[in-house]
């Protein structure tokens, strides 16, 4: 009973733990299961087709490889918009910097269907074929905050003095920048860039009201769960979550060993 | 006269090099704007833009087929509130729900991870991570095989006496959880845990331990270090957990489509449909802003007294 109380905060804890892996651990089980119907919700029989044949399934890798190129698209617009504002608005005081500011948080304080509904009415309004480009355009513009909130707080709280010392140094503006600015910024900046490729590869609403009839992964699955889901889709779900463990934990792994390397 | 005049004259010597030093410095002032230009570009044309032709599009009437036309039908916004106001307050109530729930679960697990983890920080991060990487559509089918009739889950529950409660609660029906609000708020509830854990777990994290040492010597009580000095501490983390989860949670549809039935639609359902399947743009446009403006009026109230300006 002592221990039980002792222990309370990591019980608690755990148990949120299982219940955030669970749905990971059904879609793995199931991404081995031989279904009976068109849905992939009961267990029948142990079978390794769908991983043999994960792309089996009209138009499921053709959507993948569209939200892939969409997602690597996003990442690159958002991350070099978001850190050039993120450097504005920490580096240099001037005017409009609090409705900049205010800008760049409004997307982040709306309800997503807020800003999906408000676009495609301009796309409507000026009679943009929606597609391709409505998806990418509507994707840089929401992960753009969340690049600026990343970089923002690592450029805030790197010491100035670095950068005296380099100019003290006689390093011109250009040189200082991309040899002592940039590589300390560049943790906040890889963030962002993360965060954008996972917002944007995972994007549902947004992209549903600005798709017309181009057909991403989210929106395929979605599609597939009113008409069907194959197993395949636990094969693709299963490979992203074990894919997305090891790089986060490579990127854990360089970063600790620099942190060995350089101690402060 | 003369003489100030001559006494001034060589601090005004290097007179010729002044004109370059400024065009130096106004382009220097010039910097931030080049900077901002793009990104600020982007958000006006495909944020606040968009916004506007939302605002006009919601005074229009008519139809499809005969074209709209700007009418200045205000009456549109009271008839989209009074239809659909269940679905409003249904929406904030399991958001609002959900939102605490996030707290009540996330809460542990960021001070895990930030105090007692050790070695294993690293792991227990990524896992909360890792889902951002993985369909949050494919997870969320996953629930419908989870709380599946007669599923192990339903069972247990139902042994437990678990839905005897929530039925008397009106939160299921007798022995099913699929297609009722629990499953709803179950489903939203683990959809925006990480956006709940990540921020508590930041500002967790930047609380120096030193503080727990202090608040122990001076005869404070575990319960009580954490009541007044760990939980305060963490405030930001709270703030703008609550935000991330409380704001998208409010206008999603994906949870109440997937795991609800017609009896648990959400606004964002209906908005949803509104635009997508009835093609009324009005009402449709009439109906977001209501919730944007529903959500800002709260947001800024819930800043205000949770008194936390330095959220972003």
């Amino acid at each position: 009973m002592r221990w039980l109380r002792r222990n309370l905060v990591v019980i608690a804890g755990l148990g949120t733990l299982a219940y955030m892996i669970l749905p990971n651990v059904v879609v793995t089980v199931f991404s081995f299961n031989n279904p009976a119907g068109r849905f992939n919700y009961a267990w029948q029989e142990f079978s390794l087709d769908a991983w043999k044949d994960p792309c089996g399934v009209a138009d499921l890798c053709g959507s993948l490889a569209l939200s892939l190129q969409i997602a690597l698209w996003a990442t690159i617009g958002a991350t070099a918009l978001g850190t050039a504002i993120a450097f504005a608005l920490v580096r240099y005081r001037f005017r409009a910097r609090g409705a900049v500011n205010s800008l760049i948080f409004l997307p982040m304080a709306m309800p997503e269907i807020v800003m999906a509904a408000s676009l495609l009415a301009l796309f409507l309004n000026m009679g943009i074929q929606l597609g391709f480009w409505t998806i990418l355009i509507a994707h840089v513009m929401f992960c753009l905050s969340f690049v600026v909130a990343a970089v923002k707080a690592r450029v805030l709280s790197m010491d100035p003095r670095l950068e005296e010392a380099a100019r003290d140094l006689y390093a011109g503006p250009v040189q200082t920048f991309v040899r002592v600015t940039l590589p300390i910024a560049a943790p906040g900046i890889a963030a962002g860039a993360l965060l954008s490729f996972a917002l944007s590869f995972d994007d549902f609403i947004i992209t549903n009201f600005n798709s017309g009839n181009t057909v991403t992964f989210p929106m395929f699955v979605w599609g597939s769960a009113q008409r069907g889901t194959p197993v395949q889709i636990n094969v693709i779900g299963t490979a992203m979550f074990v894919i997305a463990v090891l790089v986060v934990l490579a990127g854990q792994m360089v970063g600790n060993r620099r942190k060995k390397a350089q101690p402060k | 006269m003369t003489g100030p005049a001559v006494e001034t004259a060589p601090p005004q010597a290097p007179a010729p090099a002044e004109p370059p030093v400024h065009k130096a410095s106004l382009r220097k002032r010039l910097i931030p704007y080049w900077l901002l230009l793009p990104g600020i570009l982007w958000l006006l044309v495909f944020f606040v833009l968009p916004m506007v032709y939302q605002a006009s599009t919601s005074v229009q009437t008519g139809s499809l087929e005969e074209g709209f036309e700007v009418t200045w039908h205000f009456r549109t916004y009271w008839d989209a509130f009074t239809e659909y106001y269940p679905q409003f307050l249904r929406s904030l109530l399991y958001a609002g729900t959900a939102t605490v729930l996030c707290l009540l679960l996330g809460y542990p697990l960021a001070y895990l991870i930030a105090f007692k983890a050790g070695r294993w920080r690293g792991l227990l991060l990524v896992l909360v991570i890792a889902p951002f990487f993985t369909s949050f559509l494919i997870r969320t089918l996953a629930w419908k095989t989870i709380l599946a009739d007669g599923g192990p889950v339903v069972a247990v529950l139902n042994n437990l006496g678990f839905l005897d409660v929530t039925s008397w609660l009106g939160l299921t029906q007798g022995d099913r959880v699929l297609a009722t609000p629990l499953a709803v708020v179950c489903g939203l509830t683990y959809n925006f845990l990480p956006f709940m854990i990540l921020p508590l777990y930041s500002s967790l994290e930047r609380i120096d331990t030193r503080l727990h040492e202090a608040a122990g010597d001076l005869y404070a009580r575990p319960a009580t270090v954490f009541r007044k000095v760990t939980f305060p501490l963490s405030m930001p983390g709270v703030v703008s957990g609550t935000l991330l989860t409380f704001i998208p949670a409010s206008g999603d549809y994906v949870n109440a489509e997937l795991l609800g039935s017609t009896d648990t639609r959400m606004i964002g359902n209906v908005i949803q449909s509104q635009y997508l399947r009835i093609l009324d743009y009005p009402t449709a446009a009439a109906l977001s802003f209501i919730l944007m403006a529903i959500v800002l009026i709260m947001v800024t109230i819930y800043i205000r007294r949770a008194g936390t300006e330095d959220l972003v």
